[in-house]
């Protein structure tokens, strides 16, 4: 062990604070290093002297000072369950104004509050035309027409499907 | 028998406001000495362990008990101790710069053996010799000094104390005792009379 390093284990060896080890380690480098060894005499002395350091009272007024000012902090009471934590009461906040803020937020389709409601009949006759093939009246009508149409008989219907096999089978 | 500090401390957790009173006893001393010798000034240091023992208080519902309180107390205690040195310094510098240093920060003379300081310094002279060498190392170097020689805490305590790490804070206190050791030298050519037995121990 050199010089450098026992300089970190000295003073744990000197207090006895040291693991077995260590202080095997130690003493044997003292054993043979002088200079550590006079460094080693040299710090008990400086504990000694500074045992000479005097003890320090605090004032008379020290403790009637704490107890006083212990006696005036606030004292939780049954009130403090309405308060909310700040924590919480941000976290609150927070969501509330996330909330409002999604909300103001512009939507992709329409809604009916957006569609102007038709006012007069020509109005009315152009969103109708608008409208797709199913939602168109007149379509409507003509497949209710046809729904209205007599049945084919069925020997017809045979003599049809011969002819068809005559034609389209070329 | 007597409860541990870990045990009055779980009690002021509970409300005992008797069990606090306790610790306030147990620990105001070596509080108010350790801030003393930190900053330098008794009104100072009674100030700051008023505050200490106040963000106990206040602080007691955070309490768990594994935490050890001498850890806690000297742990906040050191933290505004460096803060008031901080502060002090910053207010310093914004009165004057040039101002002339005051009692306190003037250099410390170190009596030769010339003076014959064993002969002529008395028990008190030799008392603020000591202190004002101690204030003279480096904020955290003093710290450990005063944890390690005064409070009797082991490595690991003051190293949770002064944030670092046990390795570093065994360089730490061999750096300050190696000051000491040479800034006390001739307070150490001799040891005054009825000096205490059971030499070399903390």
């Amino acid at each position: 062990m050199k010089c450098e390093d026992v300089s970190k284990e000295l003073i744990a060896y000197l207090d006895r604070r040291a693991n077995s080890a260590e202080r095997m380690e130690v003493e044997e480098h003292l054993v043979s290093c002088a200079a550590c060894r006079t460094r080693a005499e040299e710090f008990r002395k400086v504990w000694n002297v500074l045992d000479e350091m005097p003890v320090e009272e605090p004032s008379l007024g020290f403790d009637a000072r704490i107890r006083q000012r212990i006696a005036d902090e606030p004292r939780p009471g049954w009130f403090r369950w309405f308060v909310p934590q700040p924590r919480l009461a941000l976290s609150m906040a927070l969501l509330v104004a996330l909330c409002v803020w999604v909300s103001r937020l512009p939507r992709d389709y329409p809604t009916t509050a957006t569609i102007p409601a038709p006012v007069t009949e020509q109005q009315q006759y152009q969103v109708i035309e608008n409208l797709g093939v199913l939602e168109n009246y007149d379509v409507l009508s003509k497949f209710d027409a046809l729904s209205e149409l007599p049945v084919p008989a069925a020997p017809d219907k045979s003599k049809d499907d011969l002819k068809r096999d005559d034609t389209g089978g070329m | 028998m007597a409860r541990t500090d870990v045990q009055l401390m779980m009690d002021v957790k509970a409300g005992d406001t008797a069990s606090f009173e306790l610790l306030l006893q147990k620990y105001r001393t070596p509080l108010v000495n350790f801030l003393y010798r930190m900053v330098r000034d008794t009104a100072t240091a009674e100030d700051l362990a008023q505050e200490v023992f106040l963000r106990i208080y206040r602080a007691r519902k955070d309490y768990f008990a594994g935490a050890k309180f001498t850890t806690w107390l000297f742990r906040i205690a050191t933290n505004l101790a460096l803060n008031s040195i901080r502060d002090n310094r910053h207010q310093r510098m914004e009165v004057s710069i040039d101002a002339p240093a005051d009692e306190d920060e003037a250099p410390i003379q170190v009596p030769t053996r010339e003076m014959r300081i064993d002969e002529h310094m008395i028990e008190r002279d030799r008392a603020e010799f000591i202190r004002r060498t101690i204030q003279a190392l480096p904020e955290k170097q003093r710290a450990a000094v005063l944890l390690h020689k005064y409070e009797e805490m082991d490595y690991g305590e003051i190293a949770k104390v002064l944030e670092c790490s046990e390795s570093a804070l065994k360089s730490l206190l061999f750096r300050a005792y190696e000051t000491l050791r040479i800034e006390l030298a001739p307070l150490m050519a001799q040891q005054p009379v009825g000096n205490r037995a059971g030499e070399g121990r903390l």
